[in-house]
């Protein structure tokens, strides 16, 4: 079976949101998990994007590309806050690890 | 009355308040000030959206003139009148309380000077979600709403936020994922266009799914509670009230509508046992929780983890495979009654709270012996509202227990009616142990002074959850109009 460019690239998405959602669960280290936040996310437009091109003969789907866009924006401002929080809770607490799971990472 | 179909109400309920938002950034040590033109302008508003909706049926508008898919739309039924309506009056009235301790009097303060963008933008994006159509919009609103949540969380210590924070991250995420599947397959995510379109398939269910699971996560539905009664109860008390009574009201507004109004076809017996029971979990675990806490705001908070239990009732209550039956419409409006009447009560309980943690610097049950005496308005604000937390008539809790029982007992349900019933009683029991502690002993104990102008704040807000017992019939005759179709054959 031939694989079509569109859906190589939604299978691409969905494996970045497994990798993004293994690194949310197993990491404690905050700014890590934010990082797999992104990464997640970037999957989700990844297959957002690979959604708007399912019928290459009828060009591409606007709409999805729009959503991206929006949804980039509102990671960025939400990554923004979290990195702060981070910070402050690092300078607060010597760790950015929440306290519940302070426990030596490998 | 057709000239209120003219004037952009929905517009200015989400644009008003974001353009306060713009004015708070700007005016410095007077944006404290601003809430008193704002708070009556949206109040006005709510009441001329209520007076639109009940003439003249739903509304709904392209906004900017683009007609959906390629445009947005906004619209408003009974639903979305009433929260529109409830947050009109709690926000000006938790603004109003917030004065003293954001105001900017005698020096601006970091906290003088946030707090007051994020309550607009919070109230912009509740009503963004109230009066939406479209679930990526949905997305967007919900977003700015943790974005302000959890900042205002933030005041009260970094680790409840972040905490907070990693739970609505993963909530988001997993919105979004759903909407992209439900993108896929419909190709829409106008309410309307894809209520006619959608086709209870596997992937539909699955995007449903995962955008139920993230809307569970941050509306702190056992198990993904954990975050709340340190986020509730250690925020100033003007946040907490926000918190409790609307924020956590809107990603389950949001569960309403994606079951009710768009894929009712999509509820299976699985789903909706799922929800009810998790919903049980909630109410019996939170009280229990809420009983052994020896802090009076941590007891308020677990309580909210316990009401939240009783929203999700509706989902076996209103049964999707019984829809046509009678007492569905019944148990449907029962857990919007209850979701309305908590966030009244809850508000005053909170900002009731917050009035005694300024009289005495503390909120330890243990040590507030008598305080009933020294603080006698506020004593009574939190005793009527107790009383609807505990579902005793003649209180708005009293009505949405009421509704969803007789359900629960029509459709022998006899499972919900008893979890219903222990959660009242266990109700009692937590929220007499700071009643208990307020009249004991005799001494009027030594406080610091509390103006009467802002204890007759939570005095209001319990009023009100008390009158919507009283007259039941108005909020319940407005939330028919727009019913989901599904509940029509149900209406009695």
């Amino acid at each position: 079976m031939m694989l079509s460019t569109a859906t190589l690239y939604a299978l691409c998405g969905a494996a970045m949101i497994g990798i993004g959602v293994y690194g949310f669960i197993v990491r404690a280290h905050l700014l890590r998990r934010v990082l797999a936040f992104n990464v997640i996310g970037s999957g989700v437009f990844l297959f957002l994007g690979a959604l708007g091109y399912r019928a290459p003969q009828a060009g591409a789907d606007p709409v999805p590309h729009a959503l991206i866009i929006t949804g980039i924006v509102v990671a960025l401002s939400l990554t923004a806050l979290a990195v702060a929080l981070v910070l402050k809770h690092a300078e607060e607490a010597g760790r950015a690890v929440l306290p519940e799971e302070d426990r030596e990472e490998t | 009355m057709g000239a209120l179909l003219t004037l952009p109400l929905l517009e200015l309920t989400v644009g008003l308040p974001l353009a306060a938002t713009l004015l708070a950034i700007v005016s410095g040590r007077f944006s404290s000030g601003l809430v008193l033109g704002i708070g009556p302008a949206m109040l006005a508003l709510a009441v001329l959206l209520c007076l639109a909706v009940g003439s003249h049926g739903p509304l709904e508008v392209a906004v900017g003139g683009w007609a959906v898919p390629l445009g947005i739309a906004l619209g408003a039924d009974g639903l979305s009148a009433v929260f529109v309506m409830t947050g009109a009056i709690i926000m000006p009235a938790v603004a109003l309380f917030a004065r003293r301790a954001f105001g900017s009097d005698p020096a601006e303060t970091t906290q003088s000077f946030t707090f007051w963008p994020l309550f607009f933008a919070m109230w912009a994006a509740l009503n963004a979600i109230f009066v939406g159509r479209d679930l990526f919009n949905f997305y967007v609103a919900l977003e700015l709403l943790t974005l302000t949540a959890v900042a205002m969380v933030a005041y009260g210590g970094t680790a409840a936020a972040l905490r907070y924070m990693i739970f609505a991250l993963m909530g988001s995420l997993a919105y979004m994922t759903g909407v992209a599947l439900l993108y896929a397959s419909a190709a829409t995510l106008d309410i309307g266009l894809l209520s006619e379109a959608i086709e209870p398939d596997r992937a539909v269910v699955l995007a449903g799914g995962l955008m139920t699971a993230g809307l569970l996560a941050k509306t702190a539905l056992f198990p993904l509670h954990a975050w709340l009664p340190p986020a509730h109860g250690n925020a100033p008390a003007p946040a907490s009230a926000l918190l409790s009574a609307l924020v956590v009201k809107a990603s389950f507004f949001i569960i309403v509508r994606i079951w009710f109004h768009v894929m009712p076809d999509a509820q299976s017996p699985w789903l909706v046992q799922t929800l009810g029971l998790l919903g049980a979990c909630a109410v019996i675990y939170g009280s229990l929780l809420a009983i052994r806490q020896g802090r009076l705001k941590l007891v308020i908070a677990y309580s909210t983890v316990a009401q939240i239990g009783y929203l999700f009732f509706i989902f076996p209550l209103a049964d999707g495979s019984a829809f046509a039956l009678p007492w569905a419409a019944g148990a449907w409006t029962g857990g919007i009654f209850h979701a309305l009447s908590h966030a009244f009560a809850k508000a005053a309980l909170f900002l009731a709270a917050g009035l005694i943690i300024e009289a005495l610097g503390h909120d330890r049950i243990a040590d507030m012996k008598g305080i009933a005496r020294a603080l006698p308005m506020t004593m009574a604000a939190f005793g009527l509202a107790a009383l609807s937390i505990m579902g005793l008539p003649p209180s708005g809790g009293f009505m949405a227990k009421y509704l969803m029982l007789t359900s629960a007992l029509a459709g022998g349900q006899i499972f919900y009616a008893l979890v219903m019933i222990a959660g009242g009683l266990l109700a009692v029991i937590y929220l007499f142990r700071p009643l208990n502690a307020a009249f004991a002993g005799s001494h009027v104990p030594e406080i610091a002074p509390v103006p009467k102008a802002r204890q007759t704040i939570p005095l209001a807000l319990a009023l009100i959850a008390t009158i919507i017992g009283l007259a039941s019939s108005i909020p319940y005759q407005f939330l028919q109009i727009g019913l989901p179709e599904v509940l029509e054959g149900g209406t009695e």
